[in-house]
């Protein structure tokens, strides 16, 4: 039965679908406005939302102080870095458990998730000192090695329920129909499973630009990225507000465009598996 | 072209003996079935002819060449899959091109064949349609059409009607049986419809739990059936057993008879019984006839049988129609 959908009950849920996804979008806005203002405007109380004089000297000053595009340059060569050495690893890994399971293939990839379970701070001791003794401490290669370990977990299950999604038959087929291994993955498996890598690799890339646990540890000012950047503007005290929402602004700018010009492919990322 | 023999052909999954140890010759330019109910192998048999399943002992030939461990691809064989298996991120012209362009023709060469193909099973308008595009019909006829072009050996199907409605599913079965005609080139079908075994078969093959039971003509099996397996499997409905006492005044342990060839009389016959459910098709009417000893029997009556419900009847079967089966339920010859 067709569910009767009244002209009141659609404004009124659009008009509850807005408020949520305003409720959601708020700090953001907010962050975005208080970088506008001048400190002083940034604290006042009861706040004001547009009646203040907008001004840019905030990002003027965050400028003078620390080097905007060493740390986004840092973030882009992390993010992008450690997505391309963890696909090279999970492509095959996800691929083999995929077509080519075996009785321990469920239980890898339960240990792999398990990992993901342990709290971070629980290893930063060791890593530290590890870390230390190699040399790899504030440098972007440490940074890489440490991420692409961090989200290989994530990356493996999700290529692999992708990969899952290929019916076994349409290779069956492709062998039939004369194709050798490599054909195969050039012609049938490559193109059906572009759609899956891109949208795991673009999720792959904003963690790990928005990770803030191991940039913050292991970094310092070579290879800090933009996480480091928005920290050095958190100062105890709490007082420059506008500052620190300016460089938090700048931080998530690059990668929200990102975001929103790859909208299809993320939103197929987040939600599949969910409707067959 | 197109002869494939099994010598003692075996699969093994794990402790699970699939297909225990099993010859068949399967001639040239025939239209083989194999059937039987779901698990009894015949897919795993089509896999291994195909080379998509190892071998776990014996050998297999096509056209004398020995096979047993060749791949998929040198074996000349084309096959149609249950789900289609068509390439979803190309048109219905690349896939049916797909095994020509991997066999290295030339554009031109590939080209006219596809058209051609696309000629034959009425696809010439969907041509630069993707699969996702077409009904259940069109892909089938797709999946044919990339199986065609090809010029194999021998076709394999591996129950390719099973997800098509029913009025389709008969259309479809006269398509590949007219193809068979025109093609005149061997096909080997699975399926676990008797009804498509019957109608579109030179041969069938009945396998059960890896085993063949019969390998005959249809009208073979159904007028001789060699086992009760066999004889419960071919026909619809289904062929009605006797056994016991009704059955030894027949002359044996068992006896089968098959529902046109029982008639009926509401004064004296063989089987009292009393009439239940009637089912009726137009041209025929199905009885099920709950007899006093022997269980309920079916009874087919051409046309429109003026029998209700409660209404109590006796059952005859024709005596040169009664099927005989000893105690190891094989046919008494």
């Amino acid at each position: 039965m067709a569910r009767n959908v009244t002209t009141a009950k659609r404004v009124g849920w659009s008009i509850a679908a807005w408020f949520v996804a305003l409720l959601i979008f708020f700090p953001i806005l907010w962050t975005v406005i208080t970088s506008f203002k001048s400190e002083g405007a940034a604290i006042a109380f009861p706040p004001v939302f547009f009646d203040f004089d907008w001004t840019l000297s905030s990002y003027v000053e965050v400028q003078e102080r620390s080097d905007y595009l060493l740390h986004v340059w840092n973030s882009a060569v992390i993010s992008l870095g450690s997505t391309f050495i963890a696909l090279l690893i999970s492509i095959p890994a996800a691929w083999s458990m995929a077509f080519n399971p075996t009785k321990r293939t469920k239980d890898i990839l339960m240990w792999m998730l398990s990992t993901k379970m342990l709290p971070a701070v629980a290893v930063l001791v060791p890593f530290y000192l590890a870390y230390k003794n190699l040399g790899l401490l504030d440098t972007k290669l440490g940074l890489i090695i440490i991420l692409t370990m961090m989200n290989l977990p994530i990356l493996i299950w999700m290529l692999f329920s992708y990969f899952k999604e290929i019916p076994g038959e349409i290779l069956e087929a492709c062998r039939m129909d004369g194709a050798t291994l490599g054909q195969e993955i050039v012609y049938i498996l490559t193109p059906m499973a572009v759609p899956g890598i891109a949208s795991t690799l673009l999720l792959n890339i904003i963690m790990a630009w928005n990770e803030a646990f191991w940039t913050l540890n292991i970094s310092a000012s070579q290879a800090a990225p933009l996480s480091a950047f928005i920290a050095s503007y958190s100062s105890p005290e709490g007082l420059f507000w506008a500052k620190l929402s300016a460089a938090s602004t700048l931080a998530i700018a690059p990668i929200l465009i990102m975001g929103w010009f790859s909208q299809k492919q993320l939103v197929r990322g987040l939600t599949f598996g969910a409707v067959k | 072209m197109g002869s494939i023999h099994l010598n003692k052909v075996s699969k093994v999954f794990g402790d699970l003996k699939v297909i225990p140890s099993l010859d068949l010759e399967i001639n040239e330019g025939e239209f083989v079935v194999f059937v039987g109910p779901s698990g009894c192998g015949k897919s795993t048999l089509l896999r291994l002819i195909a080379g998509l399943e190892d071998l776990s002992g014996g050998t297999i030939s096509i056209d004398g060449n020995d096979v047993t461990n060749a791949p998929p691809a040198k074996r000349g064989l084309a096959m149609v899959f249950q789900s289609y298996a068509l390439y979803p991120h190309m048109s219905v012209r690349k896939n049916i091109a797909f095994p020509l362009k991997m066999a290295g023709e030339d554009k031109a060469t590939i080209d006219k064949k596809v058209e051609d193909a696309a000629r034959v099973l009425n696809l010439t308008d969907y041509l630069e349609r993707k699969p996702g595009q077409l009904s259940g019909g069109q892909r089938q006829r797709v999946a044919i059409g990339r199986a065609i072009v090809r010029q194999p050996t021998a076709f394999l199907f591996d129950e390719p009607l099973s997800n098509l409605d029913a009025a389709l599913r008969v259309t479809m079965r006269l398509e590949i049986s007219e193809l068979h005609h025109e093609l005149g080139t061997t096909m080997i079908y699975v399926t676990h419809d008797q009804v498509e075994a019957m109608t579109m078969a030179d041969k069938i093959v009945v396998l059960n739990r890896g085993n063949i039971e019969q390998v005959g003509s249809p009208m073979e099996l159904y007028n001789h059936p060699r086992n009760l397996f066999v004889a419960g499997f071919i026909g619809s409905p289904k062929m009605n057993f006797v056994e016991g006492k009704d059955a030894q005044a027949f002359g044996a342990p068992t006896i089968g008879i098959r529902p046109e060839h029982l008639s009926y009389s509401s004064s004296e016959g063989a089987w009292k019984g009393k009439v239940g459910v009637a089912e009726h098709l137009g041209s025929d009417t199905f009885c099920h006839v709950h007899t006093e000893n022997s269980g309920t029997m079916t009874l087919r009556v051409s046309g429109e049988a003026g029998l209700k419900h409660g209404d109590t009847i006796y059952l005859t079967p024709e005596e040169s129609r009664i099927h005989r089966f000893d105690d190891k339920g094989l046919a008494i010859a």
